[in-house]
C-alpha cells in the first residue's frame, strides 16, 4: 500500500488527552471522534488536514491513556500514517491494531507542508519536496503482519489465533 | 544469566526461556476493561469471531469512568457492557462500587507472579503485589478474551533502590513525582521498573499503589514493588538498564506543574499559586490512608469560601470506611464535597469540571490540557496532604508550612 500526502508537524509529548479528549471518547461513532481530534492542541487542525496526509510529530507521541479512541479518531478524521521520533508504548500498539501505520524515524528533514510518499512495510520515507530519503526503524514482525491485514480483527478473523 | 522480575514472570507464561528484547506469546492471567473501553473491546471482540470469552472468571468490566451515567448515549454503553457481562458470565462491577484498579486489589482478583492486561493505562498499579500488569488498548484486550493470550515484547528494566525514611509531610506520592520529574515523561518508555529497599518493608499497600500506579507517566510497561509482602525480585546477576538509588529523607513535597506530568517543582516554590479547586481522589490517592491524611489537616477548620474541594472515594469500601471512622463528617464539615467512588472528575467525563483559567490541585496522576474537562484550566499534581494544605490556605501550600 502506497501512501502519499502532506506532512503536518507537532511537537514532542503529544498526549492522547488531547489527540481526543476523555469527555469525546464514550462512543462507538467514529465520526464523532473524528469531530473533535486535536482540538485541544489545534484548533484548526481539521480544516489543515486533508485524507491521507501523514500527521508529523517529535518523541513520546501519544503519551497517556489507553484510549484506542486516540489512533481511531485520527484515522477517521484522514491521518493516513504518524511519523514520530519515538512512540509511548500503548499508543504504538493500538495504532497498529487498528491499522494505522506508524514510523518511527528523524523528523528534522520534513517540514511542515512536506510531500511525503510512504510503500507500507518499506524501511524508506520519502520525502518528495526536499527529494530526501529518510531511514525508518523497522516494525517487528507481529506487527508488520497485523498491520497488512488492517489491524487485529482481521488478522485473528483470518489465522483465529497469533501466529508468532 | 540472571534474570529480571519481567524476564521471569514472562518467560513462565510462555514456557520459553526469555530475556530482554524478546517476542513471545503469553498466556494472560486475568483481563480487565472500563466503560472507555469495553464497548469498542465487546465489539472488536465480535468481529474477530470471538463468541466465547476464553476465562469468563478471570474478566472483569467496571462501570467507573463516566458513573453514574451522565447521559443517554453513555448509558446505552453502559447497557451493551452489562448485557454482554450476562450472556458471557464474566465479572461485573457496576456503578458506585468503585475505580477499576482499587476493586481489582481490594477483591483479591490477582495475586504475585500473575500477568494481567487491563484496557486501561493504570492497569500497571497491580505490580504494588507482585504482578506484571500492562494497560493495552480495547482491541488487545478482546483478543486476550477470545484467545486467553497476548504477544509481548520483554522489556528492559530500570531498578530503583529506595533509601532513608520520608521526611514529615512527604509521602509515596512525593517520591513517585520525584522519580518522574528526574526520568521524564518517557524515560522509561516500553520498560520495567523494580522497586527495592528496606523502606517498603515499612510502607502501607496503599502508598505502594501510589508509586506503581504512576509509572506510566514516566513511559514504563510496568512496575513492581520487590519486598517481603510480593517475594518477587530479580536474581542477582539479572542485567538492569539502569540503577537508581533515592534517599527519601531529602525528598520533599512536589507538585506536577500544568500540563506535563513532569514538570515537577517544589511545593514551596509554588506558593504564589492561587486555587480554585481541590480534588481529592482517583486510583492514585483516593484510598482510606489518603482520606485520613486529608481530614487530620483539615478536622476543625473550614476552607475559605471561593475555593471548591472535590472529593472521591476510590470505592464503596473505602467510601464506607471513611463513613465509619468520621471522615466523611470531617471532610464535610470543613468544607468538602463528595462524590460517588468512580473517575469522573480525573478524566473530565463529569463531575467536577473546572472553569477556564482555574488552578486546581489534585491528587490524580494526569495534568495534561484538557484532563479534567477544561484546555482553559490548570491543574498540579500532588500528595493528599500538600491538596488538603492548598484547599486550606487557598494557594499551593507545602503540608510543613501548617
Amino acid at each position: 500500500m502506497k501512501l502519499k500526502g502532506k506532512a503536518l508537524k507537532y511537537g514532542d509529548n503529544i498526549d492522547t488527552d488531547v489527540i481526543i479528549p476523555g469527555k469525546y471518547t464514550k462512543t462507538l461513532n467514529m465520526k464523532e471522534l473524528a469531530d473533535h481530534v486535536m482540538e485541544d492542541l489545534d484548533p484548526d487542525f481539521k480544516n489543515k488536514l486533508q485524507n491521507g496526509d501523514f500527521l508529523v510529530a517529535g518523541h513520546n507521541f501519544g503519551c497517556g491513556s489507553s484510549r484506542e479512541q486516540a489512533p481511531l479518531a485520527l484515522k477517521h478524521a484522514g491521518v493516513s500514517c504518524i511519523i514520530a521520533e519515538s512512540f509511548a508504548r500503548i499508543f504504538y500498539r493500538n495504532a497498529i491494531n487498528i491499522g494505522l501505520p506508524l514510523i518511527e524515524c528523524k523528523i528534522d528533514e520534513i517540514k511542515n507542508g512536506d510531500i511525503l510518499e510512504y510503500v507500507v512495510g518499506s524501511s524508506k520515507l520519502h520525502n518528495l519536496t526536499t527529494q530526501k530519503i529518510i531511514e525508518v526503524k523497522p516494525l517487528p514482525q507481529i506487527m508488520t503482519s497485523i498491520l497488512k491485514e488492517g489491524g487485529l480483527v482481521n488478522y485473528l478473523k483470518k489465522y483465529g489465533c497469533y501466529k508468532l | 544469566m540472571g534474570k529480571t522480575v519481567a524476564e521471569k514472570i514472562l518467560s513462565e507464561h510462555s514456557n520459553k526461556d526469555l530475556k530482554a528484547g524478546d517476542i513471545a506469546l503469553c498466556n494472560v492471567d486475568f483481563l480487565m476493561a472500563s466503560d472507555t473501553t469495553a464497548p469498542i473491546a465487546i465489539k472488536s471482540f465480535y468481529n474477530m469471531g470471538g463468541q466465547k470469552v476464553k476465562n469468563p472468571d478471570k474478566t472483569a468490566f467496571v462501570l467507573d469512568h463516566a458513573s453514574p451515567c451522565p447521559n443517554q448515549k453513555i448509558a446505552a454503553l453502559h447497557t451493551m457492557m452489562r448485557e454482554f457481562a450476562s450472556e458471557q458470565n464474566i465479572i461485573l462491577y457496576d456503578v458506585g462500587e468503585g475505580i477499576c484498579h482499587q476493586l481489582i486489589i481490594e477483591n483479591g482478583h490477582i495475586k504475585a507472579g500473575e500477568l494481567v492486561l487491563g484496557a486501561d493505562s493504570h492497569t500497571c498499579t497491580y505490580g504494588a503485589i507482585g504482578a506484571l500488569a500492562c494497560g493495552v488498548g480495547a482491541t488487545d484486550l478482546a483478543a486476550a478474551m477470545f484467545t486467553g493470550k497476548s504477544w509481548f515484547k520483554v522489556p528492559e528494566t530500570i531498578r530503583i533502590n529506595l533509601h532513608g525514611k520520608f521526611p514529615s509531610g512527604v509521602y509515596a506520592k512525593d517520591l513517585i513525582l520525584y522519580l518522574i520529574g528526574k526520568l521524564g515523561s518517557n524515560g522509561a518508555t516500553y520498560k520495567s521498573v523494580e522497586f527495592y529497599g528496606e523502606p517498603l518493608e515499612k510502607m502501607t499497600l496503599s502508598s505502594k499503589l501510589t508509586i506503581t500506579n504512576m509509572v506510566v507517566e514516566m513511559g514504563a510497561k510496568n512496575g513492581v514493588i520487590c519486598d517481603s509482602t510480593t517475594g518477587m525480585k530479580s536474581d542477582p546477576d539479572a542485567r538492569f538498564e539502569r540503577i537508581i538509588d533515592v534517599n527519601l529523607s531529602k525528598l520533599e513535597a512536589y507538585v506536577a506543574a500544568p500540563h506535563r506530568v513532569d514538570n515537577i517543582k517544589k511545593a514551596k516554590d509554588l506558593s504564589h499559586v492561587k486555587i480554585n479547586q481541590g480534588f481529592l481522589g482517583s486510583c492514585t490517592n483516593g484510598r482510606i490512608e489518603d482520606l485520613r491524611i486529608a481530614a487530620q489537616i483539615l478536622k476543625g477548620k473550614r476552607i475559605p469560601h471561593d475555593v471548591r474541594l472535590l472529593i472521591t472515594p476510590a470505592s464503596k469500601k473505602v467510601f464506607l470506611q471513611a463513613v465509619k471512622e468520621g471522615l466523611v463528617e470531617t471532610l464535610i464539615e470543613a468544607g468538602g464535597v463528595f462524590i460517588t467512588p468512580g473517575c469522573g472528575a480525573c478524566v473530565g467525563t463529569h463531575n467536577g469540571i473546572p472553569g477556564d483559567n482555574e488552578n486546581v490541585i489534585s491528587s490524580t496522576n494526569r495534568n495534561f490540557k484538557g484532563r479534567m474537562g477544561n484546555n482553559k484550566a490548570f491543574i498540579y499534581l500532588a500528595s493528599p496532604a500538600t491538596v488538603a494544605a492548598s484547599v486550606l490556605k487557598g494557594r499551593i501550600t507545602d503540608p510543613k508550612e501548617l
